[in-house]
């Protein structure tokens, strides 16, 4: 007993952890947007561009071709910094978004049409509890696809690097996607509501 | 915001999340979350779970000077041209960018039957199109080899499955044969992608179909 308690303490302790990376990644974020913060940068460059590298590489792009990838989509998130909001999309997320854009431009030579933009409000900044809210359900989500069945999570993990046509893909995830959807859905209903 | 009753399915989300959707469906995707909040939340959480599978990935080692090498892009780069507020019209904006304006700027073809079509230009095999099928006209008897997605952005249509309105998007797949018919009122115009030929009952349709390609 007493040692299932000290695990989830544990537990617990390195979830709280994880959420203030989280946290600190979404403030460096916010850095490069307002202050140009190339330290900032630096760091969110540190953690997330060996991730990018082996993403692009795990979806087919030579070492080299990666690298060089990897720098754009580095230099897009700098360049794109005004455009991220932490109450609709962690940075994890958003980082993803711009390397599957890029991804799909180098290797299909299309681009890929995007849902019209919901532009919020000039002096609309997003709410710290909110921010937070969101980076704790994204490390949920993460949680649970850690603790999928290892075949399952292949799965997901081959669909996300490209090797799954839409009719392979299986629709049923297994993730509990319900929290976050609604912590989103939310997020539109106000922005919608402050649009009109 | 109106309604919708028909949404994308999760297996078209999360391929449009993981960039594996051909072109076309991409487009239908795109213009039904422009207009539909439950999706394009949805279109997020897939987002999210790519994010995740990303930061799931151990690293790999980058070249040597890669930092330098990404502030002398950041130094080139241009500030990006703000976007333009969304304008009028029925066409949401990823369409617009297809046509090139709105339903004014369509080259409508006729296709017999008092139906038109415009095919949009795509860069692999599925294709799109705009269809304009008169109130109270009916489209003829079809079924798929593959997949049709079939987006209303004006107008309504039914079939024997339901009723389908500005924003409801219809999934059909091979099992299904259907003779949509348009509302009576306003033109139904329709957003269609299919990755494989349509497959017609009848022999007219098929001659009509080897002619412009539907």
């Amino acid at each position: 007993m007493r040692g299932s308690t000290s695990h989830q303490r544990q537990e617990a302790m390195l979830s709280a952890q994880d959420l203030a990376k989280r946290m600190e990644w979404s403030a460096q974020m916010q850095a490069i947007r307002d202050q140009q913060d190339q330290a900032a940068f630096a760091a969110l460059f540190r953690h997330f561009a060996p991730r990018v590298k082996a993403f692009l590489m795990r979806s087919g792009m030579t070492a080299s071709f990666a690298e060089e990838c990897t720098q754009e989509v580095m230099a897009t998130v700098w360049r794109k910094a005004h455009m991220f909001d932490g109450t609709k999309a962690s940075v994890s997320t958003w980082i993803f978004t711009i390397a599957r854009n890029r991804k799909i431009d180098m290797i299909r030579k299309s681009r890929r049409p995007e849902p019209e933009e919901l532009h919020w409000g000039p002096d609309a900044d997003p709410d710290a509890a909110d921010v937070m809210m969101m980076a704790q359900d994204t490390e949920e989500l993460g949680r649970a696809l850690a603790s999928l069945p290892e075949k399952q999570r292949g799965l997901i993990e081959r669909a996300y690097f490209g090797e799954l046509t839409h009719s392979e893909i299986a629709a049923e995830t297994g993730l509990p996607l319900g929290t976050i959807k609604s912590r989103i859905r939310l997020a539109l209903d106000r922005l919608r509501h402050a649009m009109t | 915001m109106k309604q919708i009753k028909h949404h994308l399915n999760d297996a078209l989300l999360m391929g449009y999340s993981a960039g594996t959707l051909p072109e076309a469906f991409n487009l239908v995707v795109a213009t039904h979350i422009s207009v539909c909040d439950d999706c394009r939340a949805r279109m997020h959480s897939f987002d999210a779970i790519g994010g995740e599978v990303v930061s799931a990935l151990g690293k790999q080692d980058l070249a040597e000077g890669s930092f330098a090498a990404t502030l002398a892009l950041i130094a080139q780069q241009r500030a990006e041209p703000p976007k333009g507020a969304a304008v009028g019209g029925i066409f949401p904006a990823p369409l617009r960018d297809y046509v090139g304006g709105d339903l004014d700027a369509v080259k409508w073809r006729r296709v017999g039957g008092g139906v038109s079509q415009a095919l949009l230009k795509t860069r692999d095999a599925a294709t799109v199109r705009l269809l304009r099928i008169p109130g109270g006209v009916a489209v003829p008897d079809h079924g798929h080899r593959g997949l049709e997605l079939t987006l209303v952005l004006q107008g309504a249509f039914s079939d024997a499955t339901d009723r389908f309105a500005r924003g409801d998007v219809e999934i059909a797949d091979e099992d299904l044969v259907h003779k949509p018919v348009a509302e009576a009122g306003l033109d139904c115009i329709c957003l269609a992608a299919t990755d494989a030929p349509l497959r017609f009952s009848h022999l007219v349709p098929r001659l009509v179909q080897s002619i412009f390609r539907i």
